[in-house]
């Protein structure tokens, strides 16, 4: 087990694919890239493949909502791991409000079933290719996505408690 | 005597209508569940064919709370994730915090917290086996080690006050310092469990009835494991050893020696016996951790950052910024750095992750937790296809799935 410095990552997967991913690396030591949706199952599938990066572990799935990105208002992180190099990689994938539509990775991980469908009832991410894309935590007769920033937490009508002044 | 592969392959097709299936629900409240969680298992006589688990039943939308609490308001909701070891939790959500902040906590509080999260996992675990016990059969085991589960708490109600849903410690340390109680407590209950631990396990784990029960049930292949995203004790009985204590050290686990107990088929049998020796193990840490905690000087317990931890009440009276900053605290007004936080730590039964984004202001923009449950509870089906009714219940009961963790 030993790390794996930014350059030698990025020289890898540019020998490998053609599509000019970026990687960046925060404070923490994550190595964070953000991609266009088209390329996000080629690039999680080539990582779950390669022996040399041995990026192979599904940590967590998980949906983020910004209302204020046009056209970019649904996130949708994965945190992947090399279990091999004890590295952490985040990677994101922005998509549109109206049209939520990313690719399922149920195909690469058996781990990704559940909580694509945990993102999709939290946020109405639409997982392509899910075997069984349905409400999980929440009830199937439910309308709204409860996650999102529109959607209120307490009741709107409410006169005694004036929200700026206690919490968001 | 069949195996149970022959028995998969004399299972009938679904494609057959004229041969009935019976269609069994496991739950929602349900004694050999554990929890509330319901399993819908088609079964052919009483081997399963299929099973569909529905989870949710006490979904509490903490996610979305906790993006309208300050942080500090925050524990008590990781409290009721695996209320089976609170004190992991609440550590975990410090940790995260205090990366964010950029908060660094003196040695003496990070021993504190191995100790208080030692227990944790050793009360956790003795959940766990002992239950197993029960659903193969032996109430009596269950019952005697309980005792020292309710000691355990005992210990905790000395730190902080509060027994199951502890809401231990804060960000940056500790409330107050451990008293001389809890030391006693502690090497009383060093002394005093192994011996018992030592009859159980001689009352299971050699046993010919539990060992036919557990041995070859229920397991899984190290590849289909990681696939399916198991961690903690359960992906170590499938021989991998890997554990995040020793794989990213923190709260000073470097300093400490102890061992990653590993198995090597992944069955019900496995898991029960790494964590037997994992409880040996954790026994061994909080001895370090406490000879640790008394070698250094008493008193410190907390991080120098008064912008996050309370000042101390007498100060409050007396001192201007004292009064100031626990005004602020208190009401949440102290906005936190802008970024984005993955932590993890060792939980009981995987590791529980904890993803924070923060847009500068006085609450989480986002927090999701990882559940290590909600992850590898999707593994059951694929796990007793094949198996008996009372395997599918001891399988449940070994993978250690705490619903609080589940529907978070």
């Amino acid at each position: 087990m030993e790390p794996i410095s930014l350059e030698t990552i990025q020289q890898h997967i540019d020998s490998h694919l053609s599509n000019g991913i970026q990687i960046s690396q925060d404070a923490f030591g994550v190595f964070n890239c953000e991609l266009d949706i088209k390329h996000l199952y080629q690039f999680v599938h080539f990582l779950y493949k390669d022996e040399v990066l041995a990026i192979n572990f599904l940590t967590d799935l998980c949906g983020v909502h910004y209302p204020d990105q046009k056209n970019k208002e649904i996130g949708v992180v994965y945190h992947l791991q090399s279990m091999k190099h004890q590295l952490r990689l985040r990677v994101k994938v922005f998509v549109s409000e109206n049209k939520p539509e990313v690719p399922s990775l149920t195909g690469i991980y058996g781990s990704a079933n559940w909580m694509e469908r945990e993102t999709y009832d939290f946020y109405g991410v639409q997982f392509l290719g899910h075997p069984n894309l349905k409400r999980i935590l929440n009830m199937d007769e439910m309308l709204a996505f409860p996650m999102r920033k529109e959607f209120p937490l307490e009741d709107p009508n409410r006169e005694d408690k004036i929200d700026y002044q206690f919490g968001r | 005597m069949k195996t149970n592969l022959e028995f998969l392959a004399a299972i009938k097709s679904p494609d057959k209508p004229e041969i009935p299936y019976n269609t069994l629900n496991l739950g929602p409240t349900h004694p050999a569940t554990h929890g509330i969680f319901q399993n819908v298992l088609t079964m052919d006589g009483e081997r399963i064919v299929h099973g569909e688990q529905t989870v949710g039943y006490i979904h509490r939308a903490f996610e979305k709370i906790a993006e309208r609490r300050p942080f500090y308001q925050i524990t008590p909701l990781t409290d009721r994730l695996n209320y089976c070891s609170a004190p992991i939790n609440n550590t975990g959500w410090f940790l995260t915090v205090e990366k964010l902040l950029g908060v660094q906590v003196p040695k003496r509080v990070d021993y504190m917290r191995v100790m208080v999260m030692e227990l944790a996992r050793i009360a956790d675990h003795i959940i766990c086996n002992s239950i197993l016990g029960v659903d193969t059969g032996a109430l009596t085991g269950f019952t005697y080690v309980y005792q020292w589960r309710e000691f355990i708490y005992e210990i905790y109600e000395e730190i902080c006050g509060a027994r199951l849903t502890t809401n231990m410690g804060r960000i940056g340390g500790f409330e107050r310092d451990f008293n001389a109680i809890v030391f006693e407590k502690t090497k009383k209950f060093l002394k005093e469990f192994p011996p018992v631990w030592r009859e159980f396990e001689n009352l299971l784990s050699r046993n010919r009835i539990f060992m036919d029960r557990t041995i070859d049930t229920g397991g899984l292949t190290m590849e289909r494991a990681l696939n399916y995203g198991f961690t903690g004790p359960n992906l170590r009985a499938c021989g991998l050893d890997y554990d995040l204590r020793t794989a990213e050290p923190y709260c000073s686990y470097e300093d400490f020696k102890f061992e990653i107990p590993v198995g090597t088929t992944g069955d019900t049998y496995d898991r029960f016996v790494v964590r037997n020796e994992e409880i040996w193990q954790s026994l061994s840490l909080v001895e370090q951790a406490m000879n640790k905690i008394q070698a250094l000087e008493a008193g410190v317990f907390h991080a120098d950052c008064d912008k996050y931890y309370l000042p101390p009440k007498q100060e409050v009276y007396k001192n201007m910024e004292a009064l100031i900053y626990h005004f602020k605290i208190i009401m949440g007004e102290i906005d936190a750095p802008v970024g984005e936080v993955y932590s993890a730590v060792e939980g009981a039964n995987g590791e529980l992750g904890f993803y924070l984004v923060s847009d500068g202001g006085r609450t989480p923009y986002r927090l999701h937790f990882r559940r290590p449950c909600f992850i590898y509870y999707q593994a059951f089906p694929e796990m007793v296809r094949g198996q008996l009714l009372s395997d599918a219940i001891v399988v449940m009961s070994s993978l250690n799935v705490i619903a609080g963790e589940l529907d978070a």
